[in-house]
């Protein structure tokens, strides 16, 4: 299996860790990931709240990228796997935007590669059961709550994945691997988003909360699939101890990967005393 | 009360934004659900019926434009189907355009600087933007040992990707500011 | 010999937590004069009933007592079973052990005591108990309608087409009422003079029914299929059988009035032709307002060419029997005169509900544009004002008026149709669109047309400078607003017509406190007043909208047909009765009795009782100074042998 895979700006960032143990992880599943040749950034929040044009007109030109590469394309970062879903929407619902996207990329989308977050991947493409059967270690003794956040599920007409108030993809894929997934309250609470470097004090109040009740459910860790979510839930939390990973991290724990001791060492709240003490480190 | 400047108005944003403000009653079931609601001066519901009074001056200054967070819960939520964020974001839209002079102006330059981030790499580079927001801004210590770890974790690269063709993405951008 | 059959009923555990359902049939199977006492969980069920009939049939009973719930729910249920076993259905009598005791009690030894004790009060009642017959009562089938609105209409109309006869009143000149005056009614906007005028030519065509406009009842006496009617005809002046409609006396008649603010509609002048489409069409005058009584003008009088002015005309009484009658006497509107804040009615631009559907009217029917009464201006921002009076125990109306939110949102619609480019507002405590179709009417005004709903009250209006100034409130944002509006239409709280309360007195049936006429039972029984006979339908019992009103209206109509439907009515016989010996013709039982019943017979000099009028009350029984009056089955040693054993 061969798909497209388009990191955006944070997995080539700060959020290496997220590229690296996507990429491992397709991989040790047979599954060959092929970089778009010349993304560029989806334009995230700004471009929504600033421009008119280019916040349908940078996910758009990516999708033109992805056409021409003729192949369904990957995308871990929930923030752009939201815009290029949303850009893929607009083009399909309004003519008007289409047009207009012509005029912009001189391209004529046609709607034929299917947009798929990681999540998405795992679960649809490659299947829990495949999964279990190429189980290394199960995580045995972990448990954890999934944090989907927004930008995932919402709005529902726009991605169509999962539930936006109940989703339960992740939680069936962390079970999978053998960890306890926990139910909470707060699976698609917003931890703030963008706010993160001019409104720290908003975002510190929105992640204290999620992690307070990430605790009170009885986790260890948070597990989640966005960048945005992860920097926010581990740079802004004021316990500071609390550990929060990418699912992918873990599915190469489970998977037996060696390189997965790299990503977990890329973190600012460091997990791996956790899952050393439950003896799941490779 | 209601006159033709409102009503201008009004059509203004149910163009840009696409969503039907009339059909709001008011239930105020976005602003419970809203996460950055308490933080913001006008309720979101409000924003709608300040718009139908035409009462321009007091949206586009307000904070609330700028702090939603575009989480996507109230329109999720919304029972008469009102994407509230998109309405927002034709606001935001409008005040950049007018060059308002609102509250929240950091959250306005961290925007501008990150499309003008895209415009000149065609990427977004994170400690680029952070120094010119620090620049921009001020609070130059503020996370300081946070980027620090940040960089010894080699999460931060100090070298800017750029794509291949940039004049392409400067390209893109003219003829989107012609397009608007 | 007494032989009396005693049935407990545990009623599930209703009856059986509080009281010692076997300790009771122990002890009433003591009890003198009982030959059977037995318990059953259901008595009232089909095995619960078959049991009392083996026990009568077996047993060889002449007397049943059945304790469980109050007779009001069961005593018929009881006594029918009875009468099934062959037991006259009066020798059947209920002890209350639910209601009176077992769910108000919570000591269970005492609890216990108190049923038993209740059961043999019940049971010595029953060894005196006579063996009654029903007294039977004739039905005289014609209905009498008072209020020929939408809802008298739809009455007499049900009530002809079941075969029956109807008088059908009308105290104006016109039959219609209120929509006749209307433009069109929510939400299916049909113009209100289409769905009337249909109504109209089927009642004045209708072989069944007599119209009598321009009349009142005085008084009714008598009782269920036996009244007497007596009504007042004022003189209209016109005489109905000439008159073919032409016209020629309105185009003549000097006196106008003006059309948008006349709730009557197509009134011009003294002398109109109201519901013109209706065939035959007759003319009217308005005795208040034609001037041939000051002035001796009688211009209408040359004109006719069918000479059908009558101006000699008097005032008519009749007497009419009929078996039944329904009052549908409508609504009027609250005065805006009466809420000073709102202008006290001195602002021509503040006007009612009703008077801007004059306004609608006027633009929908003659094409052309709707002008506000001050200078004619078309009124380019309007506010309506919902519970102008409703909902306000200041005002003395604490009840909603129901109809104000769906007729406000037609209005702004159709003032929106009309003057595209205006804008309506309406202020609001809540919008009640509970209904068909009827919330998404409201919505599609805020969403399609822009009508802006605030949710406050509106504390003032008041006028400056050609426009009306409307201080309120947006309470959903907490702002003050202020408006210049160019008319303000209250949506004033609906009341009783004018004379309602006077009307129960006659009609000697009851109203609730704002001067409504009240039902028997507000869930069972909607359309019923406790008058027996008398049946309530539309905006007389309460506020309702045009497809309530009917469906009302149709309810009391179909029990009039189930009344005209017997031959004969049974009558209660649990009546008084005089002992003649004894009586001295003193009189007072003819005071005491509220019914009519007691009346002195002058041949014999001694009192007398109509007993198709006697509801066995006992007032007259108690008030009977000699115990000459008596009543059935509650004679003198019943009762103080009951008394006995409850104390």
């Amino acid at each position: 299996m061969t798909y497209s895979y388009y990191p955006g700006c944070s997995l080539h960032g700060s959020s290496r860790e997220y590229d690296d143990s996507s990429r491992g992880v397709c991989a040790e599943l047979g599954i060959e990931l092929k970089e778009l040749p010349d993304w560029i950034c989806c334009g995230a929040s700004s471009g929504h709240s600033l421009d008119e044009v280019l916040n349908i007109g940078l996910p758009a030109r990516n999708l033109k990228i992805a056409e021409q590469a003729g192949l369904d394309v990957v995308v871990p970062c929930a923030a752009c796997y939201n815009r290029l879903k949303t850009a893929e929407h607009a083009m399909r619902e309004k003519e008007s935007v289409r047009n207009q996207m012509r005029d912009l990329i001189d391209y004529d989308h046609k709607g034929r590669v299917q947009i798929l977050n990681m999540i998405e991947l795992i679960q649809d493409q490659i299947s829990l059961d495949t999964l279990r059967s190429k189980l290394v270690k199960p995580l045995t003794g972990l448990r954890v709550v999934c944090y989907y956040g927004c930008l995932l599920v919402r709005p529902v007409e726009v991605t169509g994945f999962d539930h936006p108030e109940h989703p339960r993809s992740l939680d069936e894929i962390m079970s999978a691997i053998g960890a306890e997934a926990l139910g909470w309250s707060y699976k698609t609470e917003c931890c703030g988003g963008s706010h993160s470097l001019t409104r720290t004090d908003i975002v510190r109040v929105l992640v204290d909360g999620i992690v307070d009740m990430a605790k009170e459910a009885g986790a260890q860790a948070i597990v989640t699939a966005c960048p945005l979510c992860l920097g926010n839930l581990e740079m802004r939390q004021s316990d500071g101890g609390f550990p929060v990973m990418y699912f992918t991290e873990l599915l190469g724990v489970a998977l037996g990967m060696n390189e997965s001791r790299d990503w977990l060492k890329k973190h600012v709240i460091d997990p791996t005393p956790l899952l050393g003490s439950l003896g799941l480190l490779p | 009360m209601i006159d033709e400047s409102a009503k201008s108005l009004l059509a203004t944003i149910r163009e840009k934004s696409g969503q039907d403000i009339l059909a709001c009653y008011h239930c105020q079931k976005c602003v419970v659900g809203c996460p950055v609601a308490e933080f913001m001066d006008v309720p979101p519901n409000a924003i709608h019926r300040l718009i139908q009074y035409g009462r321009k001056d007091e949206i586009l200054k307000s904070a609330t434009i700028w702090l939603c967070a575009a989480c996507e819960t109230c329109g999720t939520r919304c029972p008469n189907d009102i994407d509230i964020a998109r309405v927002m974001d034709a606001l935001k839209q409008i005040a950049v355009k007018e060059g308002v002079k609102g509250k929240e102006r950091d959250v306005a330059v961290m925007h501008g600087l990150f499309m003008s981030g895209i415009r000149k790499r065609g990427r977004m580079h994170e400690v680029s933007l952070i120094r010119d927001l620090k620049l921009r801004t001020g609070g130059f210590f503020k996370d300081i040992r946070l980027g620090i770890k940040m960089f010894r974790l080699g999460k931060l690269s100090l070298s800017a990707e750029c794509v291949k063709n940039v004049k392409d993405i400067k390209q893109m951008f003219d003829r989107a500011k012609a397009i608007e | 010999m007494t032989r009396i059959g005693v049935f407990v009923c545990s009623c599930g555990l209703n009856i059986a937590r509080t009281v010692d359902i076997e300790e009771v049939v122990r002890a009433m199977g003591d009890y003198p004069g009982v030959v059977h006492a037995i318990n059953y969980k259901y008595m009232c069920s089909d095995p619960g009933q078959s049991t009392i009939k083996d026990a009568i049939r077996d047993e060889n009973l002449d007397g049943v007592v059945v304790a469980s719930c109050s007779p009001a729910l069961h005593e018929v249920t009881f006594r029918r079973t009875c009468e099934s076993a062959g037991l006259n259905p009066y020798m059947c009598e209920i002890a209350n052990i639910r209601e009176q005791c077992s769910w108000v009690h919570n000591d269970r030894e005492k609890a216990t005591q108190k049923a038993g004790e209740t059961i043999a009060t019940v049971v010595e009642k029953v060894r005196f108990n006579e063996a009654l017959v029903p007294i039977s009562v004739p039905v005289t089938r014609r209905a009498l309608v008072i209020g020929a609105g939408i809802s008298g209409i739809q009455a007499a109309l049900s009530i002809a087409n079941s075969g029956h006869e109807v008088t059908l009143l009308e105290r104006e000149p016109s039959i219609g009422g209120h929509l006749a005056g209307l433009a069109e009614t929510y939400v299916t906007h049909d113009c209100s003079p289409c769905l009337l005028s249909s109504r109209i030519v089927e009642v004045k065509r209708h072989p069944r029914i007599e119209t009598l406009t321009c009349s009142e009842i005085e008084d009714l006496k008598g009782y269920v299929g036996n009244f007497t009617a007596k009504i007042k005809t004022k003189a209209s002046l016109v005489d109905p059988v000439r008159c073919d409609g032409c016209g020629l006396c309105v185009e003549k008649c000097p006196v106008a009035v003006a059309p948008q603010t006349e709730r009557t509609p197509g009134k011009t002048k003294a002398i109109w032709i109201p519901s013109p489409q209706v065939v035959p069409a007759e003319a009217v005058i308005d005795r208040d307002i034609c001037t041939h009584f000051q002035d001796g003008c009688d211009l209408c009088k040359k004109v006719c060419p069918r000479d059908a002015i009558d101006f000699d005309q008097g005032d008519r009484s009749m007497e009419k029997e009929v078996g039944a009658v329904v009052v549908a006497t409508g609504f009027g509107l609250y005065p805006k005169e009466k809420i000073g804040e709102y202008g006290h009615g001195k602002y021509r631009d503040v006007i009612d509900g009703l008077e801007f559907e004059r306004l609608l009217s006027v633009w929908e029917r003659q094409g052309r544009e709707i002008r506000r009464p001050s200078d004619g201006k078309v009124p380019r921002e309007v506010v309506f004002i919902q519970c102008a009076g409703s909902r306000d125990p200041e005002h003395g109306m604490p009840y909603c008026s129901k109809v104000c939110c769906m007729y406000t949102a037609k209005h702004a619609r159709m003032y929106k149709q009309a003057v595209p480019d205006g804008q309506a507002y309406v202020f609001y405590i809540d919008v009640r669109a509970g209904g068909k179709g009827y919330e998404e009417y409201v919505n599609e005004s805020t969403k399609d047309e822009g009508t802006l709903y605030l949710r406050g009250k509106v504390a003032r209006v008041f006028e400056d400078n050609g426009k009306i100034m409307v201080w309120g409130v947006d309470t959903l944002l907490g702002k003050k607003i202020e408006i210049a509006a160019d008319l303000v239409v209250l949506a004033t709280a609906m009341v009783p017509s004018e004379g309602a309360k006077d009307l129960a007195m006659r009609l000697k049936i009851s109203s609730d406190q704002y001067g409504f006429f009240s039902e028997i039972h507000p869930k069972m029984r909607p359309v019923e007043s406790p008058t027996s006979g008398v049946y309530l339908a539309g905006c007389a019992q309460a506020p309702r909208d045009i497809p309530e009103t009917v469906a009302h209206a149709s309810a009391a109509a179909s029990k009039v047909a189930a009344l005209f439907s017997r031959d004969k009515l049974s009558h209660e016989p649990i009546v008084v009765n005089v002992d003649e010996d004894i009586c001295t013709g003193c009189a007072i039982c003819v005071e005491a009795c509220p019914y009519g019943a007691r009346e002195i017979d002058e041949w014999k000099r001694i009192a007398s009782v109509r007993e198709v009028l006697c509801q066995g009350c006992g007032a007259c029984a108690a008030a009977c100074p000699n115990g000459a009056t008596g009543q059935k089955n509650f004679t003198a040693s019943q009762v103080l042998s009951m008394i006995d054993v409850a104390i």
